[in-house]
This record gives C-alpha cells, structure tokens and sequence, in this order.
C-alpha cells in the first residue's frame, strides 16, 4: 500500500496510507492532514495544496506541467526547488513519499 | 410514525426523564455542504469540545459538488474521490453524520438552543443551530417541463441522472449560458454530443464577467463547436411517442425543444441551468430576516444573534475591504464557503473575527481555464492581456485608478499576482499592464 508522509511545518508528522490511484492532497484531505488546504478539489485552480517535496523522492514523481508550475508562482509559502501541488501526485502501489507542508497554504 | 430523537442525543442525561424535552447539547448543522463540512472542521481545529451533528438531506456522505459537471459527468474521476473526510476523520472528530433527513420544522428558543423536526419525524435536539443549506436549482416551467430527461444539475442524484442518460443521447439542448451550463455542455460535447446552448440573455455569464470575458467564451466556445445562441428561449419541449426502456420512472421522455420562432432542436436530454435560489425556508420559519439569503452580519451571525448562516444561503456585508459601508451580496462559491465558515467558527466558539477577504472563482470548460479574482461590479476601465500564441487571456478591471478583479483564462500567473495584490492592497498600474511579456508581479505596487 502506498504510504505518504506529511512533516508539518512545526515538525509533527502523519503516516497516511492511500490508495493506488489517489492524489497525495486527496490523501491528506481525506484523512484530515493538517497543512493541506485544497479549496479547489484538484482542479489546480488555487495552489492551497504545496508540499516540499524530499529530494531523494523526486524522481519517483510525474514530471510538472506548465500549469502546475505556474500556480506554483503564487502559493502562499515561496516554491522552491523541490516544490509540487500534491493534487498531481498520484499515488502508485509500492510509492512511499516524504513530503513537508509549507507553514500557509493562504 | 412515531416520534424519534436522534441517536446521538438518546444518551444524554435528562433524555430519558423527559422525552418529550430532549436535553439541547451540542450544535447542529443543517446542510452537509461545502460550508457545513468546513464549519465541522474549523470548529475542532479551534477547540470546540462540544458535540456536533452534521445533517444532510442526501443519501450520501458529504461531497464535492464542482467536479460534478466535469472530471464526475465525464467519468474521469469516481464518486469516492469527492468525499471531503473519510468516516475515520468524522468519528475521530467527534462529529455525527446524519444522511437522508430532511428538516421541515425548527422549534427555537431565544437562548439560541432548540429542536429540529425531520419529515421523517425524528428530532435533532441543539443548543446551537448552524445553517449551511445552500442554494437550490431555479426551475423552468414551460409545457413539457416534467418530462422524463429534462434534468437540472445541482447535486450528486442529478449529476447521476444525467450519467444515467447521457449513453443513448446523441443531442442535448442545453439551457442557461453561465457556469453550470458552459461547464457541463463543454463535458458532453467532449463526450461526442451534439450540444446546443441557449442562452435567454444577450451574452454568456450574466454579470458575473466583463463584457470582454464573456465575448472571449462566446467564441472560443463557437471555435470549438459548441453551438451557442444568444438571445433565445425555449418555448415548449417536446415528448417522444413512448418511454421505451430508458432509465426514469416510465414519465414520456423529451425530444425537443421548441424555440419561441417554432424551430424544434432535436433533444433526447435538456440540461437546464438557470442559476439558484437560496434555501431560505426554514430561516423564514425561524422568524429571521430574509431578503436574497439569510440576513447576517460580519459574523456570519443572523437576525437572532445566535443562529450562524453561511455560504450559499447568506446574504452578508460585502467582505471586499474598502467596500461601502452596508453593501450586501450573497456569493455562490468554494471559497467563500470555506471563509465565511471560518468566520462562523470563530463567532461559535466566542471570538470576532470580520469576514473581510478577496472572492475568487473558478469554471474549468474544455481546455478554457477561467480564474477570477476579486469582484468586477463597478469597474469604469478594463485592460486587457491577450497570449494568442500561447492561449492565454487576461482582463483587468480597474475603478478609480485601482485595480479590483481579473478575470484570466489559462494564465495563472496573471490570477495568482491579481489575488496576491488585492490581498495586500496593492495596486497593479493600468498604464503598464496591457504588455502580457510584462509579468503582474513586477509591475505591482505599494499604493
């Protein structure tokens, strides 16, 4: 099963398991992960959803979209690097992602 | 039937003594919407301790409803992923999900506690009431209006019925030219209909775009083979010779729609969205003040002081800073669900925080991907940013020298810097704006 896990900006961390298939924000929504905001549903109308992604995790990821890097322009908490929208990370079934919450998502 | 209390509250002390007066603990929210869900969850990320039923009217646990005309109707995602918790969230939080129960009548005392009726004749006791009821889809009576297929599009059981249809239709009228019907006619034309808008209005949107926006749609959907006709009405529909084994209740079935100059539009589904209105009925019983919505102030709190209304459903001072001091709007969105449940979290749990904040808007249609910040109404100067290259379309809209809204259409760097700068107070100079090599961001300024 595909386990995500959320460090907080404070630290705390949450071990989600998903399902193959799910966003990593559906996954966080779902289960009520603080730090992941998601307005839009998804739709990738509201960069609300940033994670800092860990770099050793990177190349497992879908690469970004034009669209998803230029919301990443206007999150709340400046990108970096290693910076993604996890409504476009989909889980895979033996995917075990380390991703950080930005300290805002508005 | 006999009168039942709700589960939740049968173990509260006092139950059982006096059944007739249920003990009134906890709050209740009506309406297991956008709004309600996010009430729930603000009020135990504050700290809120006591018990909370959400109650809704569907058969269904809450939902996201704007994917409904989109990745839903176009089988892209599954029922599952709209679910806003998962049933471990809500019992972890403490919070009791009521599906299926729909509240006739509130008895209310002036402490603000009370007891809520469901048709089916089971009482939801309170001590706090919240209403998050929503909006629901303005019907169109014309002849042939209840025919089987003709169909509206506001929640879950709709998007179905339409699912449910959609396989044996090869022509869909669809009637209404905003949101909801661009939304869906660009789904089902994606899905290889045949699909005619009409719109009674004389441009797409309404008043919820520019002038320029909504001539920007009007031909880029035409571009895309969407057959839109301004300025037209349906007069009748009409109904095919048998019911056949189509899904439906054996009603005759539509297959046509007449217009007011006679021509007859093939249609084996009319989709209609015609905007809503507010579900103000139980606030009306409630005695409180109803006008467009449920009256409240900057507290999300109504006539009565002590009853919250939010989201679709309030009428509120406009929470645009600056604004006019006793402008009223009601706004039908994501986002000001989410806000002004937050407000209303504050006000249930002791503190004041003001609505204030910028509104914004999305409608995804075809590849047309429409973001709005702020609010246009009162503009007096428009500039405009067109990427014909790149597909991308700004319009800014200024009064008084200011900026105060943009409606951008795939360009989210143009929305993202709007929606920043209102956020801040910021201004974004007109003058320089109309360059769209220039980005927002660096032409923005302090004041």
């Amino acid at each position: 099963m595909p386990t995500v896990h959320f460090t907080g900006a404070d630290g705390a961390v949450r071990d989600v398991q998903g399902n193959p298939g799910d966003s990593v924000m559906e996954t966080a929504v779902r289960n009520g992960v603080p730090g992941i905001v998601a307005e839009c549903g998804g739709s990738l109308s509201c960069a609300t959803c940033h994670v800092f992604v860990r770099e050793d995790c990177l190349s497992q990821l879908p690469p970004m979209e034009d669209m998803e890097d230029e919301m990443l322009y206007g999150t709340a908490v400046d990108r970096e690097e290693n910076s993604r929208l996890s409504c476009q990370l989909r889980l895979t079934d033996e995917l075990e992602l380390f991703v950080t919450t930005p300290e805002t998502q508005v | 039937m006999g009168i039942h209390v709700a589960a939740a509250e049968q173990t509260s002390a006092g139950a059982a003594a006096q059944p007739d007066r249920p003990t009134r603990t906890g709050l209740l929210i009506i309406g297991a919407s956008q709004s309600g869900v996010q009430l729930a969850v603000s009020l135990r990320a504050l700290g809120f301790d006591e018990h909370i039923t959400l109650l809704g009217d569907e058969d269904h646990r809450p939902y996201q409803r704007p994917a409904l005309s989109k990745e839903f109707l176009q089988g892209t995602v599954e029922s599952e992923s709209l679910i806003f918790r998962s049933n471990e969230y809500w019992a972890e939080h403490n919070v009791a999900l009521v599906k299926g129960e729909h509240i006739v009548r509130i008895d209310k005392e002036a402490d603000g506690s009370g007891v809520a009726h469901s048709s089916s004749g089971t009482q939801f006791p309170f001590k706090r009431l919240a209403l998050t009821v929503g909006a629901r889809a303005r019907k169109l009576e014309i002849e042939g209006s209840d025919l089987d297929s003709v169909l509206y599009l506001r929640n879950a059981d709709d998007a179905l019925a339409l699912k449910a249809r959609v396989g044996d239709a090869q022509d869909v009228v669809v009637i209404g030219g905003g949101f909801i019907g661009l939304e869906a006619a660009s789904s089902l034309q994606k899905m290889g209909k045949n699909v005619t808008v009409l719109e009674f209005g004389p441009r797409l949107v309404g008043r919820a775009v520019g002038e320029e926006t909504a001539e920007y749609f009007l031909q880029a959907h035409r571009a895309r083979g969407l057959d839109i006709r301004l300025n037209t009405s349906a007069k009748r529909f009409t109904a095919g010779h048998s019911p056949g084994d189509a899904p439906g209740d054996g009603r005759r079935a539509v297959a046509g729609v007449e217009l007011q100059d006679g021509t007859v539009l093939p249609a084996q589904i009319v989709l209609v969205g015609i905007g809503v209105i507010p579900n103000t009925q139980l606030a009306e019983q409630l005695g409180l003040t109803v006008d467009n919505g449920i009256v409240v102030d900057r507290f999300a709190l109504a006539s009565d002081g002590t009853t919250v209304a939010i989201g679709d459903c309030a009428n509120m001072p406009n929470p645009v800073p600056g604004t006019e001091p006793g402008e009223r709007i009601r706004l039908e969105s994501v986002n000001n669900a989410i806000e002004h449940a937050k407000v209303a979290a504050y006000s249930l749990t002791g503190r004041r925080e003001e609505y204030a904040g910028i509104p914004w808007f999305w409608s995804n249609q075809a590849d047309l991907k429409l973001q709005i910040a702020g609010l246009c109404s009162g503009y007096d100067r428009t500039v405009l940013r067109r990427d014909e290259e790149r597909g991308k379309f700004t319009v800014l809209y200024y009064r008084q020298g200011r900026i105060i809204a943009a409606d951008c259409v795939n360009a989210p760097l143009d929305f993202m810097a709007v929606k920043n700068a209102l956020a801040k107070g910021q201004n974004i100079p007109a003058d320089a704006a109309a360059d769209p090599a220039t980005p927002l961001k660096t032409i923005t300024t302090d004041s």
